[in-house]
């Protein structure tokens, strides 16, 4: 992004800062990095993690208790990296999203559309590689009429977003004409990749693999670039963001774009579970990766959050679905103590955040 | 005779931490009057119209309403109960919701749980009625109304709690000419009946036309109380409310450097509605002044300049280069920098370090295809922070810990730190005490001796004087004067921009 402008960042017309700087101090800086307040807030940060984690242990512990024999069972565990494969990518184009201060209900209907647009008659003439292609294409298709409206059409995200998630669905039921689509003899490459032949080491599936990927990719954006750094203060607090001179309506753009690629790459992975696209695909996607970011502790508000988090928030549900299918459990009651859990992990973050609040030295 | 006093306040302090807002504020209103209350930015009035209405308790002090020793002010709806209403400048009603429901709300009239509409609206127009305004209908939705006409709805809400007293602050601001003198009419149809008024206002002519008697406040204390509105000599009340208790520290100004290259050049922008056909520059090195009340359009044309507002008309000329109007991104990228009004909510990233805040708007140079250097760029904004001496001295601590004067020499780091020719400064000193000031004012000039231009907007005319280099007096979007800062003092200012008003 921004490509154009970076070469004007070093010709900035005062050249060096008018004040001068203070030689003398810039030795101890080695040595102040290390200690101080901020290591203690990264430990923080940390513990908030691993609330989520310890959480996780104790699904775990009670999915062996429950199905000694079945749950830890290496093809289970298979299950539950795909399943968390699919929605994890979904929830780091999310984690982006609301951290800039958005949000996303189109997720799930985009997914929709690009599985069935990927799989008509008319894409599979073209290959694989069209497959892939139209995919990603109407995922960042979809992601930047979001974005276009919401940032320069200046409507409010929920609204334009949820108007995409009707009429990208609707395109798709359009489109497949309500079948599913099944991809045919000369595109099976993808649906390969599904089995266990092309495991990575005979062990890992490519989806885990490539699920891996987005998220390293995601954590080295958000943490590590400008674009990261941009997103949590246009975020935080957009007005302050603009009047610093940010692109704030250029950045909100591109942050739909991501998510709408994210879902593009998602509704390849279904792709390749499925070796179809159908208009069913993605119902409720939006709420699940909505869930996953919250109780990984970003704020719905903007400005804050971690992609470990939301991944950890996905891991966390997977595994409780795993655990109530195992156990015979059905949807229904999945779908209660999914709600049961957002309300709690809301709840010990507030928790957490307000001792925070309180021991603040300021 | 005369009749025992509605309202007696004496001794009044209410202290925050690092200001002492009210430091001994006497007040006495008597039944019937309207008495103005009159004050610089920061002189108090507001706090005590606060503490008045039970929004904030004082530190000490009497207050006696109606003979009561105790009043029981804890809570603005208790002393609406005892009868003292306030009108505020952003009028406290519920836009979607209609005039008779507005009046009532709070103490909706109901039976077993339901609200009687019909008695409400009855009560309603009865009210509006008694105000003059018969034609503003009970059901009427409140946000389709004019501002005036939702005054007039506030004061009947306050007529419905029976107040004996009202408080405006600044009512006039929002109001056309034609309205204000309606405004007046039924300020005195208040009197007649026995209300009292509170009236505070920064234009002299309507005190002299609507008020009875005057209370001066300055640095939080009364200076004059109970001066016969009408007949009191301007000069007089300007000398009451001039004149500090506290000296501010300047900096000595340097020689004028007419040869200075020019960095600004505003030719003819006009905002439609707030400013219009504004001239102006700044020399590289200088501090040039824009002195005027609130309203008078001082932050709109910061902000227009700026990028953040986009002129009708007009064009900004920054070091011989014109400006795409209303792009900030553009003028920062030419070289601007604007430390916003309101810190909290324009300037700072309140969840952010103070690192981050001071790289915010020099990312670019960080980056590395996109990659952020974020030794260097910490490293960077520790110089800055030291070079401030922003304390605590640490650039990874939340932001939001810092104190007042902190923060803001924060926002000054930022455009240090990027390395701007021109910064736009709105209220630097608000809400920063008065040790801290006297450290940003030695900074901004310092800023300025290194070649920046620097264009200042403060509603302490004492700053502006004492700060700047050229003052341009500003009243209802237009320069009434541009001068030497030397060749003006405080009270031609305050003649300036409280006089002559077009009304």
């Amino acid at each position: 992004m921004n490509g154009s402008d970076g070469v004007r960042a070093e010709e900035h017309p005062g050249g060096t800062p008018p004040v001068p700087p203070a030689d003398e101090h810039t030795r101890v800086e080695t040595a102040a990095q290390r200690t101080g307040p901020s290591g203690l807030r990264l430990r923080i940060a940390e513990l908030r993690n691993l609330g989520l984690l310890g959480v996780l242990a104790l699904l775990i512990l009670a999915g062996s208790l429950t199905r000694p024999a079945e749950f830890l069972a290496y093809d289970n565990v298979v299950v539950i990296l795909t399943l968390a494969s699919v929605s994890g990518v979904i929830t780091v184009g999310m984690t982006f999203v609301i951290i800039g201060g958005g949000i996303d209900l189109s997720v799930g209907a985009i997914v929709a559309l690009a599985t069935v647009w990927a799989t008509t008659k008319a894409t599979q003439m073209y290959g694989t590689g069209g497959v892939v292609f139209c995919a990603l294409a109407v995922g960042v298709g979809c992601g930047l009429v979001n974005g276009l409206i919401i940032a320069y059409g200046r409507i409010v995200a929920f609204i334009v977003t949820i108007a995409m998630l009707a009429s990208a669905r609707g395109l798709a039921i359009n489109i497949s004409s309500g079948h599913t689509q099944t991809l045919n003899a000369d595109n099976q490459t993808l649906v390969n990749l599904g089995y266990k032949d092309a495991f990575v080491f005979g062990k890992i599936p490519p989806l885990v693999i490539m699920f891996a990927l987005v998220v390293g990719i995601g954590w080295v954006v958000l943490n590590r670039t400008t674009f990261g750094r941009r997103t949590f203060a246009i975020g935080g607090n957009p007005e302050a963001a603009r009047l610093a001179g940010l692109n704030v309506r250029l950045h909100t753009l591109l942050l739909y774009v991501l998510s709408g690629l994210c879902c593009g790459v998602a509704s390849l992975m279904l792709i390749v579970l499925t070796g179809s696209g159908t208009s069913a695909n993605g119902n409720l996607y939006e709420l699940d990766a909505i869930a996953a970011v919250i109780i990984g502790g970003t704020l719905l508000t903007g400005g804050r959050g971690t992609l470990v988090g939301s991944v950890l928030g996905v891991l966390v549900f997977t595994t409780i679905s795993d655990i109530f299918t195992l156990n015979n459990l059905t949807t229904a009651t999945q779908q209660v103590a999914k709600g049961v859990i957002i309300v709690i992990a809301v709840l010990v973050q507030r928790l957490v955040a307000e001792r925070r609040a309180g021991g603040d030295p300021g | 005779m005369p009749e025992p006093p509605l309202l007696v306040m004496r001794g009044i302090v209410k202290e925050f931490p690092g200001v002492r807002a009210l430091d001994g504020v006497d007040l006495e209103v008597r039944p019937g009057e309207v008495h103005c209350l009159l004050g610089q930015n920061g002189a108090g009035k507001s706090t005590l119209v606060k503490v008045l209405t039970g929004a904030h308790q004082p530190d000490s002090g009497d207050i006696v309403w109606r003979g009561d020793q105790t009043p029981q002010l804890t809570s603005p709806t208790a002393a609406l109960r005892l009868g003292v209403a306030t009108i505020y400048q952003e009028l406290d009603l519920v836009a979607g919701l209609s005039v008779a429901t507005n009046i009532f709300l709070g103490h909706e009239r109901s039976a077993f749980g339901f609200s009687r509409r019909g008695e409400m609206n009855h009560a309603a127009r009865e009210l509006l009625g008694r105000l003059g305004h018969p034609e503003i209908s009970p059901g009427a939705e409140v946000g389709r109304l004019s501002a005036a006409a939702r005054q007039i709805v506030s004061m009947a809400r306050a007529l419905s709690y029976d107040a004996r007293l009202i408080v405006m602050d600044e009512p006039s601001a929002a109001l056309a000419h034609d309205e204000v003198t309606n405004l007046f009419r039924v300020i005195r149809q208040l009197t007649a009946a026995g209300v009292a008024v509170i009236y505070i206002s920064h234009r002299l002519e309507e005190i002299r036309e609507v008020g009875d008697r005057v209370t001066v406040l300055k640095d939080g204390r009364t200076v004059a109380a109970g001066l016969p509105a009408r007949t009191t000599p301007t000069a007089m009340l300007v000398a009451h409310m001039t004149g500090r208790a506290y000296e501010y520290v300047f900096p000595p100004r340097p020689q004028a450097n007419e040869g200075a290259p020019e960095i600004l050049r505003v030719e003819g922008l006009t905002l439609p509605g707030v400013f219009r056909d504004l001239t102006f520059s700044v020399r590289a090195g200088e501090i040039v002044g824009l002195a005027g009340l609130v309203g008078a359009g001082r932050s709109e044309i910061l902000e227009t300049v700026y990028g953040a507002r986009r002129p009708s008309a007009g064009r900004v000329v920054l070091e011989g280069r014109e400006l795409r109007g209303g792009s900030v991104v553009a003028a920062v990228r030419a070289g601007m920098g604007l430390a916003p009004e309101e810190r909290k909510s324009q300037g700072l990233l309140l969840l952010d370090t103070v690192a981050g805040n001071v790289s915010v708007a020099s990312l670019r140079r960080y980056s590395r295809l996109g990659w952020l250097d974020r030794r260097r760029e910490l490293a960077d904004a520790r110089r800055q922070t030291r070079a401030l001496d922003i304390r605590p001295d640490d650039p990874r601590r939340p932001i939001r810990t810092l104190s007042g004067g902190n923060q803001q020499k924060a926002l000054l780091a930022r455009w240090l730190l990027k390395g701007c020719r021109l910064l736009l400064l709105d209220e630097p000193t608000r809400g920063v005490d008065v040790g801290a000031r006297a450290e940003l004012y030695a900074l901004i000039r310092r800023l300025a001796d290194s070649g920046v231009g620097i264009v200042l907007v403060s509603s302490e005319i004492p700053e502006v004087l004492g700060l700047a280099d050229r003052v341009l007096v500003i009243r209802e979007g237009r320069v009434l004067r541009e001068s030497d800062a030397r060749e003006l003092d405080e009270h031609q200012v305050l003649d300036l921009v409280m006089e002559g008003s077009n009304r």
